[in-house]
């Protein structure tokens, strides 16, 4: 792969804003709203792309329907996969590079250290609006080294993802720590699966408690960019690798997806 | 990225993972690391420490919220509910250590006797260790590359006092990386009965948990089976059933019988569970009559049974 003048800053130098998407909590959401919040502010006529750095894990392909792609190298680096309906979503994980799904990716620190470097500075990316950057649970490798490989660019800021019980918040009130560690501006936490309305009878279940996101924002004194409740039309979506902002705009997820959305369209227009 | 088939040395090879062409394969790792693991003096040192535990159980899943600190407390409780039992709870998620606040332990420090580290106690026969016990405030983030986690976790084997158990459970973070490599590297040194998987019904899931099942298959691991969590969901008012978190390729089961691996129960999501956990308290004890308190139960009986056929088994081959 040729190495271009200036190669680090030129993949992100067309990349308007950077968006982190954290939790230290496994299981509470990043990967969904990563892809809703991408798809969302796709509908919002925004140029998007998505960087999925969850090396042992990588949800993201399955979720837009492309788990069986793969990607190939030009000049400036890798080409990413373009994804959704009008194939404008410029996507790149590491799912796209196991020959075989079922692989286990058993990677020490430095060797997942050196991939991701090389997933920040050689893609080429080019023009783009947003880049959300989709990480794994926790304060460790990928994050340090992720941090570190985006800092010389624009990065707008965190979003912070919760589920509402204790056991969720807690890890999240460290993943807070490590944000204003490593400098990181924190444009909010979302309190994920939140509450669950019986698509029979409309009753509503707080499944896995309610509030925590909310009051962890109000503690920390920080944003609280909302909550999503408990949808199965969303879950269907991400395991069909349908489009939901656009397929189920009635359905009880997206007012708050897009809520969420269009929270960070303006942050990043005020910071513009 | 490379093509992992071209000159590989095998995986079983003395040259795995060291091998010219192993260089950016995404195996080199595990390869490597089975060829070296611990040191002898090390290996030594951590058999003595762990001569008295009998059974070692590890909790895992490629996926993280599935549920895997919850079953390793309720294993834990179930366990211990047999007063003629010790047990010890093993909490290696150093960045996200749930262990103590699931099991009413927030705030506990950890005392140094002559002996090594005491674990901290909540019944005499349940014994926990967690690095949230080594953390003054619940806004400590632990920001560890690689190489200190694995450092904390030899520690956690080779420094804590024990004392005789009947069984150790170790729970795990999400993931296929350090924390899994070290703990089945430091424990070759021992012996483990075996895996049990946690998972949810989910694609999204079981994609990450067949590459755990994988990740098992290659250093050796035994699994003891998957357990299917959150499956499904009963209205309390109308009672009829939602599918959460639908199983759109088959669930849980599918995927055992593609894998050949058992399915050790399925657990029904209960509000309940969440609760109890956030106050650190057993779910099985506050909710006997639960569906969900059914199925851990039997599950918990079937991971008994298995380590008693083992130790058995090796005991004949002895």
């Amino acid at each position: 792969m040729e190495e271009t003048p200036g190669g680090e800053r030129a993949n992100l130098a067309g990349v308007r804003h950077i968006v982190l998407v954290l939790s230290g909590k496994g299981g509470v959401g990043k990967s969904t709203l990563s892809t809703e919040l991408a798809l969302a502010l796709r509908h919002a006529g925004k140029r998007v792309g998505i960087l999925d750095v969850d090396l042992c894990g990588p949800s993201i392909p399955r979720m837009l329907r492309v788990q069986d792609s793969a990607v190939h190298q030009c000049d400036s680096g890798w080409v990413p996969v373009f994804v959704g309906q009008d194939k404008a979503i410029a996507l790149m994980s590491i799912g796209f590079l196991l020959e075989r799904p079922d692989d286990a990716v058993v990677w020490r620190g430095p060797k997942k250290n050196a991939l991701i470097k090389q997933f920040v500075t050689d893609v080429a990316w080019g023009d783009l609006d947003f880049l959300i950057v989709d990480t794994p649970p926790g304060t460790s490798d990928e994050h340090i080294s992720t941090v570190e490989a985006l800092r010389p660019h624009q990065l707008l800021g965190a979003v912070l993802v919760t589920t509402p019980q204790a056991v969720s918040v807690g890890d999240v009130r460290r993943e807070l720590t490590f944000c204003r560690k490593a400098g990181l501006h924190i444009l909010g936490i979302v309190e994920n699966m939140s509450g669950f309305v019986c698509p029979h009878c409309s009753e509503c279940t707080n499944i896995f408690s309610k509030g925590g996101g909310e009051e962890l924002a109000k503690h920390a004194g920080v944003p609280f960019l909302g909550c999503v409740p408990l949808d199965p039309q969303l879950s269907q979506s991400l395991e069909e690798g349908r489009d939901f902002i656009q397929e189920f705009p009635k359905s009880s997820a997206f007012p708050a997806l897009t809520h969420i959305a269009q929270q960070i369209l303006d942050t990043s227009q005020r910071s513009s | 990225m490379g093509n992992k088939t071209q000159k590989c040395p095998g995986t079983g090879s003395a040259q795995a993972g060291r091998a010219a062409a192993c260089q950016g394969c995404p195996n080199q790792g595990l390869c490597a690391a089975g060829a070296a693991g611990p040191d002898p003096a090390e290996a030594a040192e951590l058999r003595a420490r762990l001569r008295a535990v009998r059974h070692t159980v590890l909790v895992l899943s490629g996926k993280g919220g599935v549920g895997k600190s919850t079953f390793s407390a309720l294993l834990a409780h179930g366990l211990a509910a047999d007063e003629t039992k010790q047990v010890a709870l093993l909490d290696i998620d150093i960045c996200g250590p749930s262990i103590p606040k699931i099991m009413g332990l927030e705030g506990e420090q950890v005392h140094q006797s002559g002996s090594g580290w005491s674990p901290v106690y909540v019944e005499e026969n349940l014994g926990v260790m967690s690095v949230g016990f080594l953390l003054s405030s619940p806004d400590d983030a632990v920001i560890w590359r690689g190489p200190k986690k694995n450092g904390l976790i030899k520690q956690f084997l080779r420094d804590v006092d024990w004392g005789e158990v009947d069984y150790l459970i170790v729970d795990t973070p999400p993931g296929t990386s350090d924390e899994h490599l070290s703990i089945v590297q430091y424990l070759s040194a021992t012996r483990i009965d075996g895996a049990v998987i946690v998972t949810t019904p989910q694609e999204v899931s079981l994609q990450d948990v067949r590459k755990e099942i994988n990740f098992c298959r290659k250093v050796k691991l035994p699994i003891i089976g998957v357990v299917e969590n959150m499956s499904g969901f009963v209205c309390p008012k109308c009672k009829n059933e939602s599918q959460i978190f639908p199983p759109t390729t088959g669930g849980a089961e599918k995927m055992c019988q593609n894998l050949s691996v058992s399915l050790l129960g399925k657990v029904p999501l209960d509000p309940q569970i969440g609760k109890s956990c956030d106050s650190g308290q057993s779910f099985l004890a506050e909710a006997p009559e639960s569906p969900a308190t059914l199925s851990y139960r039997n599950i918990i009986q079937r991971i008994q049974e298995y380590c008693e056929q083992h130790h058995l088994q090796e005991e004949k081959i002895m």
